[in-house]
């Protein structure tokens, strides 16, 4: 006898996941990030990062950058059911790693931690325009730009020099050169 | 510059504009204003429901058989949660709904006011878009958008949440036509190009074993579909199966039609559709009913998948051609084509496809819809059979409620034209059958409207009968009364060892006697001597009709795809009853 199947749907072979970046469009109206969130939630698809701003003032248009993680078949689905969404004019959509795109997460970071630790903090985190934001004799806020990876490196790092606190955005996303997203 | 008038106002201007004749609703606080202003419009009629519930099923029936958008109205709080099961049953099977809900007034939103619960939140994973409008001037655009959202690419529910104040507040009505210029569903044309077409034709003309598989996007894209449909289907002399919403759009009763698929589809259906090397699927959804395990579902067939709605392409299953469009219009142009260039198809392929004719004919004569009939008891089946008979000669709509009856009225009345069938398919509503029954009397007068339903679904909704004799809608609740929760009693009966937990109602109401205090007719028939001759006196009432047809407790509805079985693996019947797998039995 063949191996059983059935007409209610059973688990089939679930494929290679793939990290993606999804950049969104919307028209920036009351409920806008509730509907795209609703949407990953409601679906069952992971959202590993969130970044939303306003980027036309005057058209009112919001810029969402998701990063997420699903099979081939799933980051089609949510490309396409993004685009069912009546507040949204368009959405672009990105394999991590692929070369000709820029990302970028920005991190704050507060230590405790004298003037003497503080430079050497200062080393560690120079290969990421590190800026200081505030700074007294027993603590210092350090901001950091650079991708999730680093960041997550750099925190580990830094607990053993005294972090006390975190605080990360999403990534956001840009095409590199001239071009720009369609 | 424009007469200022009131939100309430505006919300009927809006709704004549659209050409609403019909709005279904109960009246509340929150829409209070709303309702004051219905009796200056009277090209639009209120149907007062029991429920907002009731009501949205109602619009859904009136929407289904007329191919006009439902038009629901209700107040804020419980009569918009009430009305969320309406509304999430209208998404999951693509019917055009409006729905415009009561609001607390602006300055309340957010302090837990009396009857004031957060709508537009909980409304938004059951409708294509809503709205909450904080200001008047903004309502009659947001109103006709909803329209269009509604009417537009694969059709949905809406909803339209209007505060209190905003009903009072005076502003400017505009009727703007097609404000919608952004592209719906993710596509701004469906115009299907020739290489498509030329692939379409190309498969078609290769193939040796071919299946159409056509759903509800045939019937939503409007009698015409239909229309091209047989036409097409003649042109090529292939079988054709159709989903659960599909029946009607092609004639039940013509021989190249297979019955309907699925897990109580027929015999040949589904072995057809298992064996198949191509499946043309026209305005179906791969839905789980249908597929089954994914991973071996059809396995050696090439598949077309035309569907308005491209996130429902490539869902469910790969298919090798892939076409967003309008059902109608791609048959339109595909037949045009396929005219042109392929004059004497029929002849030609006749002999390429009738070896699978051949075969198709064989597992045709299992005959997977019989059943053992009594002379003692009236079976089920039999019942849907003799309820046919008796009603074919005219043009009879056909409800439905939730469970076995759903499944023996699919299989055992067959439907000739679209729009004749209205059947809660997507969420599986139970209660859905008597009230949609309502809105489709409303939408057909004169015409004969017969809700099959169970005994258990009906008295869900069974309050809508006061609204059927308030407007004297002749609607026939005909009840295969079994006395259980049928398909409950099925599933325990095959995969629970018998158990049957609380599947049974031990205190039914005398179903003739409620039929009576409720001033309509109730009939009940025990016998099959008896039963034609109460169908006949049903139909012959002019009035709404209660039947209690007492039917066999324990019949069960077959041919069935079991849990954890292939598609090619049906019981045909009881004495087939085979153990089902314990991987099976975690499937429901």
């Amino acid at each position: 006898m063949p191996k059983s199947k059935s007409a209610y749907s059973v688990p089939g072979k679930i494929g290679k996941t793939e990290r993606h970046i999804i950049v969104v469009w919307v028209d920036n109206e009351a409920g806008v990030l509730a509907r795209v969130v609703g949407l990953f939630s409601g679906r069952g698809y992971n959202i590993e990062s969130l970044a939303v701003a306003e980027v036309d003032k005057k058209k009112h248009i919001s810029r969402i950058t998701i990063v997420t993680e699903g099979t081939p078949q799933v980051i089609e689905q949510i490309n396409l059911q993004l685009k069912k969404l009546v507040p949204v004019h368009k959405v672009a959509d990105f394999k991590r790693g692929e070369k000709d795109i820029l990302f970028r997460e920005l991190a704050l970071f507060k230590m405790l931690a004298n003037t003497q630790k503080q430079e050497k903090i200062k080393k560690i985190c120079k290969k990421f325009n590190p800026v200081v934001l505030d700074k007294t004799k027993k603590s210092f806020v350090i901001q950091v730009t650079a991708l999730r990876a680093e960041i997550d490196k750099l925190a580990l790092d830094l607990k053993r020099f005294g972090l006390i606190s975190t605080s990360r955005t999403g990534a956001v996303a840009m095409t590199k050169g001239a071009k720009i997203f369609n | 510059m424009p007469k200022l008038i009131s939100g309430a106002e505006i919300v009927f201007k809006a709704l004549e504009d659209q050409k609403v004749e019909y709005i279904f609703g109960y009246p509340g606080g929150a829409v209070l204003p709303i309702y004051d202003e219905l009796k200056n419009h009277k090209s639009i009629k209120h149907i007062l429901a029991r429920h907002e519930q009731g009501a949205g099923h109602a619009a859904e029936g009136y929407a289904r058989s007329s191919g006009k958008p439902g038009v629901l109205l209700v107040t804020s709080g419980p009569g918009a949660t009430n009305a969320v099961t309406a509304l999430t049953d209208a998404y999951m099977d693509s019917i055009p709904l409006v729905c415009i809900s009561g609001q607390v007034p602006t300055h309340l939103i957010g302090t837990d006011a009396f009857q004031e619960c957060d709508t537009t939140g909980i409304t938004r994973p059951c409708t294509k878009h809503n709205w909450l409008v904080k200001d008047v001037n903004d309502l009659s655009r947001v109103l006709h958008l909803a329209f269009e959202v509604a009417t537009s690419g694969r059709p949905g529910p809406v909803l339209v949440d209007i505060p209190k104040d905003i009903q009072f507040k005076k502003g400017k009505y505009k009727f703007i036509k097609n404000s919608l210029k952004k592209k719906l569903n993710g596509k701004v044309t469906y115009k299907t190009s020739n290489n498509e077409l030329d692939k379409f034709i190309d498969l078609i003309k290769k193939s040796k074993r071919p299946i159409f598989y056509t759903g509800g996007g045939v019937i939503n894209s409007g009698p015409e579909a239909s229309n091209h449909l047989r036409e097409l289907v003649s042109l090529t002399g292939f079988p054709i199966t159709s989903t659960l919403q599909g029946l009607g759009a092609y004639p039940g009763d013509d021989p190249q039609f297979l019955g309907m698929l699925g897990m109580h589809g027929t015999y040949e259906a589904n072995n057809a559709m298992h064996d198949c090397d191509l499946m043309i699927n026209i305005g179906a959804r791969f839905d789980d009913r249908i597929t089954g395990k994914v991973d071996e579902f059809s396995p050696g067939s090439k598949k077309i998948h035309v569907d308005i709605d491209p996130s429902s392409i490539g869902k469910n299953i790969k298919v090798d051609l892939a076409i967003v469009s309008d059902v109608s219009e791609l048959l339109k142009s595909l037949i045009k084509r396929f005219k042109e260039k392929n004059k004497n198809f029929l002849n030609s392929n006749k002999q390429k496809t009738s070896k699978w004719w051949e075969q198709i004919d064989k597992w045709r004569e299992k005959k997977s819809l019989n059943f053992v009939n009594s002379n003692k008891i009236i079976k089920p089946q039999h019942a849907v059979q003799r309820l046919y008979e008796l009603t074919k000669d005219q043009d009879t709509f056909i409800t439905t409620e939730v469970g076995q009856h759903q499944m023996w009225a699919a299989q055992h009345y067959k439907f000739n034209k679209p729009n004749r069938w209205m059947t809660s398919g997507g969420l599986g509503t139970m209660g859905y059958g008597l009230p949609a029954a309502i809105g489709v009397q409303i939408a057909n007068p004169g015409k004969l409207v017969v809700d099959i339903a169970g005994e258990a679904s009906v008295l869900m909704t069974m309050q809508e009968m006061s609204t059927a004799v308030q407007y004297r809608l002749p609607i026939k609740i005909f009840i295969l009364n079994n006395e259980y929760m049928g398909m409950v009693r099925q599933w325990q009966e095959l995969l629970h060892e018998k158990n049957y937990s609380e599947s049974y109602t031990a205190a039914l109401p005398d179903f003739v006697k409620l039929a009576e205090s409720y001033g309509c007719v109730g009939i009940r028939a025990k016998t099959p001597d008896e039963l034609d001759e109460k169908i006949k006196e049903m139909i012959d009432v002019q009035k709404p009709v209660i039947f209690d047809c007492v039917v066999d407790k324990s019949e069960n509805c077959f041919p069935m795809i079991p849990s954890g079985k292939p598609h090619n693996q049906m019981i045909l019947g009881p004495e087939e009853d085979e153990e089902i797998s314990d991987e099976g039995k975690i499937l429901v």
